[in-house]
Parts: structure tokens; C-alpha cells; sequence
């Protein structure tokens, strides 16, 4: 079937009208002199295992081209904007390719990509080798820069920029919430064998040095293996040491089997902040018996948080007002900084001087924008040209009676005082 | 003191991978294929139970009741219609085809469920316990999943040994040609086996979906310890689950007490140790098809 489709003489036909409808084309673009289609690529983890924290990029994106009525104004020229969407499929490798794709074929002019090391950091790798414009976040920063071989003072991407915040603002914000708490001081840590796991125990830029400076005392348990079904030995080591807060990076199944276990061998911890495990309000809600309640975890975004769109005006309340009643679904914080990215991507745009890759690159390098996730301005860290962070506060899983499912509220800003406070820290219920 | 109690610990989570493993002995048994979608079909089971729980309004245990029937008719349509097309071509073709069911089914659960993770709700029953002593307790819910276990092995074993039809799915595994001769569709047999390797898979589906969360990608972790546990117990043997399930719960909560990094490699290692020493496992039942 298909040979005969393409066979040589109907290639023949094809390359010759092709061939003579050409010049046609190229004279009504040069004679209209405005307006060539822009394109933007959006690579991120639709489906696959890290789908659930892309849930909201759709409506993020028909968003954000909704208020754009799909032009950009650059100078005084409107040109149509195209945001071609790419799912990883939470792949890495998959990632990659998808970045060559959007260079080579389709030939975009900025590339956006968020969420997990696992995305960004192979889309960039792609754009800088290609030389094309590329911003990311939704990692932490240090993942992105080291994970892609940076060395501090010495290393600048020429085509590639990140932000997001980093492992030290993570350690401050737990630490900030952990000391405002009266407890025994002594935590407990669930760090598995991945590298997220490897990076929270290092003995010098992760917990350990952090807790030993600020008098905790530390019980870790040890790098197990992800996936486990059985969590007693850790239990019964943190409740003969007297832990009374727990924290880790865990999946969401293991921290489960662990909540389970705890409460089943009567071992009840004041406080439990975990990264990672408890990102949306659904994984929140998928405990066994309630145990999501009163679990802490990092807050990078959300309702609290008093930032406006640098493209429509709306507040993050109101984005988050317009996603709940739009999806259905209660908002989690992946849609701020999937807002945040293309603001950036946009920005930059909006400012170049020319569309070629060299006039787009140093717009993005000369980014200066409030966005809906904050002040977005590269170089502030010292030694590091490409990052920006962004703020970061603590809050809890808390449920009432008003509403019943478990939500995000934010109970300390120390770091990031303008992040408003929503509510009081609670005890872990049991 | 501790080390009774972490092989206590080791027994109760020997129960769950029991489970796991009873429905992927019974297609190894009688068929003599692996079912390498076996992992997935857990997770199946636990969204059919969810979807049961949440639409009928029933407990996922009384759940059960739907689940299995519809899950024992899942298995026979699957076989029948799909897999017992391979069986003139040897193993492979079959395996191949679980393989592909596999990421079809993971996708399949990814675009009707979404990657979010989901638990069945139990209320209070997942975190009961009952103290032993002053600082040891266990939980309830494992120790039903023992039982339970304990108890799906010695039905099936009631059911092989002492049923006509039994003896007919012991007869089909020896030397299918010959029981043609006798008048036993090898087919129907092998259709009836898949059926019931599934509503084992239903159970397990409830005990695992309210003892954890659930996401639909959740399926090759659990076939793991489901090959292993037949692997330990000896191809398609009924005594050899339990023990297979056990001797790999106790390892891994052993090799977790010394080192949490040792847990799952603790497991690992009993299979291996069990392979160098006994190659067909610990109550090999099957004979050699020749």
C-alpha cells in the first residue's frame, strides 16, 4: 500500500507542484513583511509515572494562549504564536529526543521544559549543544546545574537558564518549622537509595551538618531500596531512640506503608515532613485511614503566595480560583511554575530584538520579571550565571470542617515573608 | 527479643507475597507459561475494586463478592480468546504476549485513571493492632491477609486433590495429548485455570490496594516477588507458595533489621541461594513435559 502511494512518479508530481507553488509562497510572505509564525516548545511529563504532577499544564497552556489571543507583539509586528506541546512520557532519554525533535524538525525558536531533573536536564543539554533558547524549572536548582556537569564560578550556559529553589532553602524552611515546634529534637530520617535520597544525607551539603549545627540529633535509618513493603525495622529504630519528627524523601507508597506501620506499633512522631510523597492534594488523600492529615511538606506555590501574571494581570488566587472551577480538580502547585515558565519564554520574546536564536538567547539573559512564582532574574546566587531562585515556604496537609479534604496551608515564611499565612501548625494526627 | 519479632514481622508480610504468589503458581502449574502481566493484573484488580467500592457503595472487602466472579471471567476470556492461540508455538509466543499485555494494560489504567495514586478505603481496619507486649504490636490487617492466604492455598489444595475436576487440571498439566485421548478439552482446562489464577488475583488486589496506595504503574514491582515466591516454592506447587512467600518475607525483614539497604537484596538472595541448591525449588511438583 504505501509503496504504491509513494511511488517515483507520484514523488515526481508532488516535488514539482511543490516546486512551482513555492515561489507563490515566498512572495506573499515577503510582501506582507509582518507576522511570521513563532513557535514555542513545551516539553514535560504528561504521562507516565510523574504525570499527576503535570495535571494542570494543559490548562496552564490554554491559558496563557488565551490571554495572548494567540499573537505576540514584538516591536510594532504581530506575529501568531504556537506552543507545540512534548510529553517525556516521564522518560529521560525520551526527553532528549523530544528536545532534538523540537530543534531539527520543527524547528522552534525557545524551548520551555519543567518538572524533575529527569526533564529538564536532558532538554537543556539538547539546547545548549543546538544553540537554541531554552528555559526551565521545576527542579531543584542544584540537580539542573550539577546535574549537568556545572562547576561553580566557572561554568555559564550560554543557551540555557533555570530557576526554581535549591536544596539549602529546602533544609531552611524544615528547619524553620522544626524549631518553632517544642520537641525532644530528635528526627528521624527516611532517606532511600536514589539520588534524591543521596543528596538529603550527604554528609556535608545535605541534613546531617545542618541538623548537627542547629542541636538536633539524628537517627537515620539508613538508604533503602524504593518499593518496599515493610518498614518495621526503621520503626522500631526510631521508636527505641524517642523520634519525635520524621522526615524523608520518599515515594508515595512507601511513605504509606510506613504511616501504616507506625500506627499499628503505636510509634506516633509529633511532626512528619516529607519531600516528594506528598506533592497533591490526590496522593494526599490516597493514605490509608486518613494518614495524610497534618503531614508537612515544602510550599512553592500556591494561593498564598502574592504574585500576579505578567501576561493577564490575575493573581495566583485567581489562577487557582480559575483551575478548580474549570477542572473540577482541587489546584496543586506544578501549575505556578508551568504558569511562571512560559511568562518567562514570553518576556523574553516580547523583548528581543530580532527573532534569530542569538537576539532571543539574550533577551532570556536579561530577564528582569515579576511572575506569577516571583521575581525571575538570573545571576543573583553568587557563582552561579544561569539560576534564579524562587521562593519557598513551609506548610501542612490540614483538613476542617468547612472543607473536609485535605488542603495546603501555608504555616511559616520566615525565608519568604511575603507569602501570606493561612494557618497554625498542628501536631500529626494519628 | 528483636529478632522474634522482626521474623514475626517477616511472616506477616510472607502473607501478602503468598497471595501474590498463589495466582501466578496455578498459571505456571497447569499451563506452563508465565504470566508476566500478573503484576499488572494486581493493579487491575485493585481499581476494579475502587470502581466496585465507589459505584456500589460496598466495603472493598465485601467487594469481593463482584470482583471475583468478574475477575474469574476476565481470566478465562483472556486465555481463551488470546493466549490459547499460542499454545501449538511453545512457551515464547505466550510470554511475549503477557509481556505486551502488560504495557498495554499500564496504559491502558494511565489514560482511565490517571497516574494519581488511590488506596481502598478501610477506615480504621488498615491500622489496627493487637499488642503483644509493651513495645510490639501487629497489625490486623496483615494478619487477616495470612489467614486469608493460609486459607485460598488449602481450598485449591482441597479442590486438585479431591475433585474430579481437580484431578483433570493435574491430569492436563502432567500430559495435555493424553488427556485429550480421555475426553478432557486441554483448552477448557487451561481457560478454567486462568479463570481461577484470577479471582486468587482478585484477593490479592484488595489486600494490596488497602494496605498501600496504588498507581497504575505500580505492576512489574509487584511481579518480582511474585516470581520469586514460586521460584522458592517450586514451579506450581501449593506448599511451595507458603513457603516461598514466607522464606522471602522473613528474608527481607532479616536483611532490613541489619541494614535497610539489604531489604529487597535479602530476598534476592534467598532465591538465588534456593536456585543454586534446589534449581526446581523447594516442593517441585510438576513433572518434566517431554
Amino acid at each position: 500500500m504505501l509503496t504504491q502511494k509513494f511511488s517515483r512518479r507520484s514523488v515526481l508530481r508532488a516535488g514539482a507542484a511543490a516546486a512551482i507553488a513555492a515561489p507563490a509562497i515566498l512572495r506573499s510572505g515577503s510582501a506582507q513583511a509582518a507576522g511570521r509564525l513563532i513557535k514555542i516548545g513545551f516539553v514535560s511529563p504528561r504521562s507516565g509515572a510523574l504525570a499527576q504532577i503535570s495535571e494542570g499544564d494543559g490548562f496552564v497552556l490554554n491559558k496563557v494562549l488565551e490571554a495572548l489571543g494567540g499573537k505576540i507583539v514584538i516591536g510594532d509586528t504581530t506575529h501568531d504564536v504556537q506552543i507545540i506541546e512534548k510529553d517525556t512520557q516521564s522518560d529521560a532519554n525520551r526527553a532528549a529526543e523530544l528536545a532534538a525533535e523540537l530543534i531539527l524538525r520543527d524547528e522552534v525558536d525557545i524551548i520551555l521544559a519543567g518538572l524533575t531533573p529527569d526533564t529538564v536536564n536532558p532538554v537543556s543539554d539538547q539546547a545548549e549543544a543546538n544553540g537554541v533558547p531554552c528555559v526551565t524549572t521545576g527542579a531543584p536548582w542544584e540537580s539542573w546545574y550539577f546535574g549537568r556537569g556545572g562547576e561553580p564560578g566557572k561554568t555559564d550556559f550560554k543557551w540555557t537558564n533555570h530557576f526554581f529553589w535549591g536544596s539549602a532553602d529546602l533544609q531552611a524552611v524544615y528547619l524553620e518549622l522544626w524549631q518553632s515546634q517544642s520537641t525532644n529534637k530528635v528526627v528521624g530520617a527516611l532517606w532511600p537509595n536514589d539520588p534524591d535520597g543521596i543528596a538529603f544525607s550527604d554528609p556535608a551539603f545535605g541534613f546531617p551538618p545542618v541538623l548537627a549545627a542547629q542541636g538536633f540529633s539524628l537517627i537515620d535509618a539508613g538508604r533503602f531500596q524504593n518499593l518496599k513493603d515493610d518498614f518495621s525495622a526503621e520503626i522500631a529504630k526510631f521508636k527505641s531512640a524517642g523520634v519525635e519528627i520524621v522526615t524523608g524523601v520518599m515515594l508515595s507508597p512507601d511513605l504509606a506503608t510506613f504511616l501504616v506501620q507506625s500506627k499499628q506499633q503505636g510509634f506516633h512522631p509529633k511532626i512528619v515532613t516529607v519531600a516528594k510523597a506528598a506533592l497533591t492534594p490526590t496522593t494526599v488523600e490516597s493514605f490509608p485511614d486518613g494518614l495524610g492529615e497534618n503531614l508537612s511538606s515544602e510550599v512553592y506555590w500556591g494561593p498564598q503566595f502574592p504574585f500576579h501574571s505578567s501576561i493577564s494581570g490575575e493573581s495566583a488566587a485567581d489562577l487557582v480560583a480559575a483551575y478548580e472551577a474549570q477542572t473540577g480538580s482541587p489546584w496543586q502547585q506544578p501549575i505556578g511554575f508551568s504558569y511562571a515558565l512560559l511568562e518567562v519564554g514570553i518576556d523574553a520574546l516580547r523583548r528581543a530584538t530580532a527573532l534569530t536564536p542569538e537576539a532571543i538567547g539574550e533577551a532570556v539573559r536579561s530577564t528582569d520579571l515579576d511572575t506569577m512564582l516571583g521575581h525571575v532574574k538570573w545571576g543573583d546566587l553568587q557563582g552561579f550565571p544561569n539560576v534564579a531562585r524562587t521562593p519557598l515556604a513551609i506548610g501542612q496537609w490540614q483538613r476542617d470542617a468547612e472543607r473536609p479534604a485535605e488542603h495546603l496551608v501555608v504555616t511559616h515564611n520566615g525565608h519568604f515573608p511575603s507569602v501570606a499565612i493561612d494557618g497554625q501548625f498542628k501536631p500529626k494526627v494519628w | 527479643m528483636t529478632i522474634i519479632y522482626t521474623i514475626i514481622n517477616g511472616i506477616l508480610l510472607g502473607g501478602l507475597y503468598t497471595l501474590f504468589g498463589t495466582g501466578l503458581a496455578l498459571t505456571f502449574g497447569i499451563m506452563r507459561t508465565v504470566n508476566l502481566a500478573h503484576g499488572d493484573m494486581i493493579v487491575f484488580g485493585s481499581f476494579m475494586s475502587l470502581l466496585i467500592t465507589r459505584f456500589l457503595g460496598l466495603p472493598p472487602f465485601i467487594s469481593l463478592v463482584v470482583l471475583i466472579p468478574a475477575m474469574f471471567l476476565v481470566g478465562q476470556v483472556l486465555q481463551h480468546a488470546l493466549l490459547n492461540r499460542t499454545l501449538q508455538q511453545g512457551v515464547m509466543p505466550s510470554v511475549i504476549m503477557t509481556f505486551g499485555l502488560s504495557v498495554i494494560l499500564q496504559n491502558a489504567m494511565l489514560l482511565s485513571f490517571s497516574a494519581d495514586r488511590a488506596s481502598l478505603p478501610i477506615g480504621s481496619l488498615a491500622t489496627m493492632s493487637l499488642p503483644l507486649s509493651g513495645d510490639f504490636a501487629i497489625g490486623v490487617l496483615p494478619l487477616i491477609n495470612l489467614a486469608t492466604a493460609v486459607l485460598v492455598l488449602y481450598l485449591l489444595h482441597l479442590f486438585f486433590r479431591c475433585t474430579m475436576m481437580g484431578r483433570a487440571f493435574r491430569a492436563t498439566s502432567d500430559d495435555p495429548t493424553t488427556v485429550e485421548l480421555m475426553g478432557v478439552s486441554s483448552r477448557q482446562m487451561y481457560a478454567l485455570a486462568m479463570g481461577i489464577a484470577f479471582a486468587v488475583i482478585a484477593v490479592s488486589a484488595v489486600f494490596m490496594g488497602a494496605r498501600t496506595n496504588f498507581s497504575p504503574l505500580d505492576g512489574p514491582a509487584r511481579l518480582i516477588f511474585a516470581f520469586e515466591v514460586v521460584i522458592i516454592g517450586g514451579m506450581g506447587s501449593l506448599k511451595g507458595v507458603l513457603a516461598g512467600g514466607l522464606i522471602l518475607g522473613i528474608a527481607q525483614a532479616l536483611g532490613g533489621a541489619v541494614n535497610p539497604a539489604w531489604f529487597q537484596l535479602a530476598g534476592h538472595v534467598a532465591t538465588l541461594l534456593v536456585l543454586a541448591v534446589r534449581p526446581s525449588g523447594l516442593f517441585p511438583e510438576t513433572i518434566d513435559r517431554t
